[in-house]
């Protein structure tokens, strides 16, 4: 211990100049990522704002059991779940059609300007987002209904059918990251040795073998990089995504509703704050979990797939 | 690759490939466009045709009412401007520096500890406090309310930049380093005139995503901010909403004529002054996004 000390002094005096160059990236992470971090034992209080964090009683795992017993918490687990599994399916199948699609065509000039226009939902905030589902969804004015009118059928009211819902927000968050998911697939593919193509054609396989047997191996590893991110954040909901496509719309809680805007929503009605903190621990840690063990198991089958 | 393909075109599949390939981009890129269409159409219609015939492709009966109303006011948008340009600039300026300082420490293979530093920052992305407990302590304990500091630090650092930024620093050759040492300039001075200007690239985009992400925020206004002058402009835009959609509500019950209230093509034309300047300014700065998430994808 007495020599670890005096290495790290020693090291200190040494690089005194690193430390200093270190020390305000380590001040900010520490004062706004890990101190707010010690709020969390208020998951494990009942807490009251005039007592503030430290202050208030000590109520053991009364808000964990409260949040389950509800109900609500295994409602927006499986949501949260069921959500990231549907929308990481769609938008990575969607992003690796379209990067394949995009570099097989030929005509620069058409490449560069779809990609480009593909790539456009990525820039914009999910405020204008909202403002779209609003434009095609809401129920006077909308683009659907104005279609159905004009068909002559029936309008429809998507703001009172949950069921709905799923589809929209998986179709806005594929419309929203496609651009930026088919970056990382292009690049992947462009980085192919163009030799296999050439061999493989001399050898007579046509377009869709090509695609079939060099492009998708050769884009596999990303593809597994890609999913092994998501599938860390799997207990993470899109918060600003969620909030803004679907707002603050009673009727479609229970289809809609995952942690985070659950945590959001109780955050802004100030009920709760014990509770509210306890699903956030859950949270963090069951996601803290699941990484760990797929970054073991990763590992155990190939090194080279391993986040950390 | 490209000749290869251009050899042995005519062949059935590689035709048939083709149709397939084209029109499947294409319906992506016009789904990914038709909405803005939509949005600016609908915010050169009149409240009236909105009302009756809905959103449409072109617009209904020309108008450029919605913006003379907005610029007939013109501060709050101008001082939402203001603002959003203020913590875009301050934050993305104080951002690259302190992101870039880290980086180079944290590459430098002769510094001990680089590895506890980075997993210091890396572990932030695996465990985080959450969206309350962040709340409780900026508020009762850094007194961050309706600060716009609140929107400026939280996004300053970030650890996914710091990777790229990383890999952009670890292009740089640790000769430069040496020799710049055995010249007799000191860290800070080697930094600041020998690596900074080699990092260009690597600013340049990091600054495009910091700036975009400054730009684009909405969540910290909405969780900090209570004075309206010191709204940014996304959030403008979503507090205006929100106005619009109550207004509309309560002139529905009490059975006011809302068509007087062009609500409709308001939004729209506020949804196109606060996104205009990205959608001008992206198809030249796209490159270094590409760039940095090139970069990203790849773990470093």
């Amino acid at each position: 211990m007495g020599t670890h000390v005096k290495n790290i002094t020693q090291e200190v005096k040494k690089n005194k100049a690193l430390f200093v160059m270190l020390a305000p990236a380590v001040v900010i992470v520490l004062i706004f990522m890990y101190l707010p971090m010690s709020g969390l034992v208020v998951a494990f209080k009942n807490y009251r704002y005039d007592l503030g964090v430290f202050g208030s009683e000590w109520n053991g795992l009364a808000n964990f059991a409260y949040m389950f017993n509800s109900g609500t918490g295994w409602l927006i687990t499986r949501n949260t779940i069921l959500y990231n599994v549907l929308n990481l399916i769609t938008s990575q199948l969607i992003s690796i059609v379209i990067a394949i699609f995009i570099t097989e065509i030929n005509k620069k000039h058409f490449q560069k300007v779809t990609q480009s226009i593909i790539f456009l939902p990525y820039f914009i905030s999910w405020v204008i987002v909202g403002v779209f589902v609003y434009n095609i969804f809401n129920y006077e004015t909308g683009m659907l209904n104005t279609l159905l009118t004009s068909l002559g059928l029936e309008k429809i009211n998507a703001y009172s059918k949950p069921g709905l819902w799923p589809f929209i927000i998986c179709a806005f968050n594929s419309w929203k990251w496609c651009g930026y998911n088919s970056v990382i697939y292009i690049a992947a593919i462009t980085g192919v040795d163009a030799e296999i193509y050439e061999a493989a054609s001399i050898d007579g396989a046509n377009i869709f073998q090509r695609i079939r047997y060099i492009t998708v191996p050769c884009i596999k590893p990303t593809i597994i990089t890609m999913l092994l991110l998501q599938v860390g954040r799997i207990l993470r909901g899109d918060f600003e995504m969620f909030y803004q496509i679907v707002g603050n719309n009673g009727q479609l809680f229970n289809a809609t509703d995952v942690i985070d805007t659950y945590v959001f929503r109780s955050l802004l009605q100030n009920s709760n704050i014990g509770m509210t903190a306890a699903a956030s621990l859950y949270q963090s840690v069951l996601c803290l979990i699941i990484i760990l063990i797929v970054n073991r198991v990763v590992k155990k089958i190939d090194e080279d797939y391993a986040l950390f | 690759m490209k000749e290869s393909k251009t050899k042995i075109k005519g062949s059935k599949s590689t035709k048939a490939f083709n149709v397939i390939c084209y029109t499947v981009v294409s319906i992506a890129a016009m789904v990914c466009l038709l909405p803005f269409i939509i949005l600016v159409s609908g915010s050169f219609s009149s409240e009236q045709a909105i009302r009756f015939e809905g959103y449409g492709l072109l617009p209904k009966e020309f108008t450029t009412a919605a913006y003379e109303l907005i610029f007939k006011v013109p501060q709050t948008v101008i001082k939402a401007y203001g603002i959003s340009i203020f913590i875009t600039a301050v934050g993305t300026i104080f951002g690259l520096i302190l992101i870039a300082m880290t980086a180079y420490v944290i590459s430098r293979k002769d510094f001990k500890y680089r590895n506890v530093f980075s997993f210091f920052f890396y572990f932030t992305t695996l465990f985080n406090g959450g969206m309350v407990c962040t709340y409780i302590f900026y508020i009762q304990y850094l007194h961050l309310k309706d600060s716009l500091w609140a929107l400026i630090l939280p996004g300053m650092f970030n650890v996914f930049y710091l990777l790229i930024m990383r890999t952009f620093v670890s292009a740089i050759p640790t000769a430069l380093i040496e020799s710049a040492k055995i010249d007799g300039a000191g860290e800070f001075r080697t930094f600041f005139s020998v690596i900074l200007p080699l990092l260009k690239s690597g600013m340049a985009t990091i600054g495009m995503f910091l700036a975009l992400g400054y730009w684009n925020d909405w969540y910290n206004a909405m969780l900090y901010i209570n004075s309206e002058d010191k709204y940014p402009l996304q959030y403008m835009l979503y507090s205006l909403l929100q106005k619009a959609q109550a207004l509309a509500n309560i002139a529905g019950q009490a059975s006011i004529p809302v068509a007087d209230l062009p609500s409709n093509s308001l939004k729209m034309a506020m949804a196109v002054v606060a996104t205009g300047p990205i959608i001008l300014v992206y198809p030249f700065v796209q490159k270094y996004f590409v760039k940095g998430i090139t970069i990203g994808s790849v773990k470093g």
